[in-house]
């Protein structure tokens, strides 16, 4: 009697019913949720404290005359004063310790080589410049891509990259462009890393996108991005 | 259901040590290869992957093992795998909670620890036919058998790669660093490199306990004078 099973090897033990298959997966999919909702919730505030303090130590990096900030939103061709939780273009705005305006500082986000690189750059909207910029985000290739954070050369294209904007308030004069390493004739030209071509054009891109739609809406609100810490006395993020 | 077939052998050393070398998921059972060949361009990631790897497998499978009576066998893959995206999801917050820094070096490589062989493996293999501490001390051990592989080729990478050990300098500032080895290439020289020098010295070592075997044969069946 005990071998029975080993004498119907073909016989196919009963399936258990569907119900209990539903069950079990909804039960341990309930578990899984209230896992997952547990720890979110948990480290929500941590991981956007986080974010805002790397937003911060990349703004006042970009931005070294600064000892504070305000931040505000681009929408619908207007400037408006925000906080970091505004969803849209953000823009931040620095200033120094007597309330003058220093500069500006602008997200830039394009596909590099691995995935999109994005980049956090300072703008002198007064003389057009774009003057460095901080790496928020990049997975490019580890001794050649990640040169955009550390090739001094490359860097040195941001000193004072031309982003003029032009009379008709419309774009750059100029299309802000990377160009072959040892190549460079123009201020609004960027010297491409000699081996990493890829993510140097794409850091070209992207300041040219970001300067042909932010620029012209930033000087046609520059007044009210200049008085405005004035305006609010101390209020603002400090260094 | 789950077929508790081996809950009566009891827990050894062994259920902890043999992940952790004798049956090394990386250089024995070459499980797990994507994100060792993929993140091991440093120390840093190394041990990060290999903690966050080792957080995953014990939680699975201490869960799975939990569960193992109740699991019907034909939609087990499906709930190990919910199990395993639970904990690889959870992991995923914690770093950044962390660390944003490490959570943008790390990249989809966490979010990749769901398909990670070696996890999946050890919940069917394992975890659903042993007890809970069992399975639990085990998942323990192949982890860190997993983390050691990871940050022996993480640290040859990094060493030859850029001259440092975890950030340090260790080679003078006159030394120019192997790109090739903290680029992919670099992963698939530095792991056969590794599996050749453990093989060798493997199959010296076996070598050696044969010819011991075989002398003390010989001793023993010489006659007598």
């Amino acid at each position: 009697m005990d071998n029975a099973p080993e004498n119907e090897p073909n016989k196919v033990p009963p399936l258990p019913s569907s119900i209990s298959l539903i069950s079990t997966l909804g039960v341990v999919a309930m578990l899984s949720g209230f896992l997952v909702v547990l720890v979110y919730e948990y480290t929500k505030p941590i991981i956007a404290e986080n974010q805002r303090l790397a937003t911060e130590r990349a703004i006042f990096k970009v931005l070294p005359k600064a000892s504070s900030r305000l931040t505000f939103v681009i929408k619908d061709g207007q400037i408006k004063l925000a906080d970091d939780k505004t969803k849209g273009e953000l823009i931040y705005a620095g200033y120094d310790a007597k309330n003058n305006f220093v500069g500006l500082a602008l997200n830039a986000a394009e596909q590099g080589y691995q995935d999109i690189v994005k980049l956090l750059y300072g703008y002198q909207p007064d003389t057009g410049c774009i003057t460095g910029y901080d790496v928020l985000k990049s997975t490019e290739t580890p001794g050649f891509g990640t040169k955009i954070a550390t090739d001094e050369q490359f860097l040195a294209n941001f000193n004072c990259l031309d982003a003029t904007v032009n009379q008709e308030q419309s774009g750059l004069i100029n299309v802000i462009k990377t160009v072959r390493h040892g190549s460079k004739n123009n201020p609004w030209e960027i010297d491409a890393i000699s081996g990493s071509t890829i993510t140097s054009n794409a850091v070209g891109r992207m300041f040219n996108k970001s300067g042909q739609a932010l620029h012209p809406t930033i000087n046609k609100n520059l007044d009210l991005l200049k008085s405005a810490k004035q305006q609010r006395g101390d209020h603002g993020q400090s260094k | 259901m789950a077929n508790p077939n081996k809950e009566d052998t009891p827990i050894t050393m062994d259920v902890f040590t043999a992940g952790i070398w004798k049956e090394n998921p990386v250089f024995v059972m070459m499980l797990g290869l994507c994100p060792v060949l993929a993140v091991t361009n440093s120390v840093e990631n190394s041990l990060a992957m290999g903690l966050a790897s080792i957080f995953v497998l014990v939680c699975s499978n201490a869960l799975v093992s939990a569960l193992r009576n109740f699991i019907p066998k034909q939609v087990r893959i499906t709930t190990y795998i919910i199990i395993i995206a639970t904990f690889v999801t959870l992991v995923d917050y914690i770093i950044q909670a962390i660390s944003l820094d490490l959570y943008n070096k790390l990249g989809a490589f966490i979010q990749l620890i769901v398909v990670n062989c070696l996890i999946l493996g050890r919940a069917e293999a394992f975890a659903s036919k042993n007890s809970f501490g069992k399975s639990v001390i085990s998942a323990l051990g192949m982890g860190l058998g997993f983390t050691l592989a990871l940050v022996m080729l993480g640290g040859v990478r990094e060493l030859l790669g850029a001259g440092q050990l975890l950030g340090y300098q260790v080679f003078s500032l006159n030394f120019q660093p192997w790109i090739v080895m903290i680029l992919p290439p670099g992963g698939f020289i530095v792991l056969g490199s590794w599996l050749l020098l453990i093989n060798y010295f493997e199959q010296r070592k076996t070598g050696k306990l044969v010819a011991e075997d075989s002398a003390s044969h010989c001793t023993v069946s010489q006659p007598r004078s």
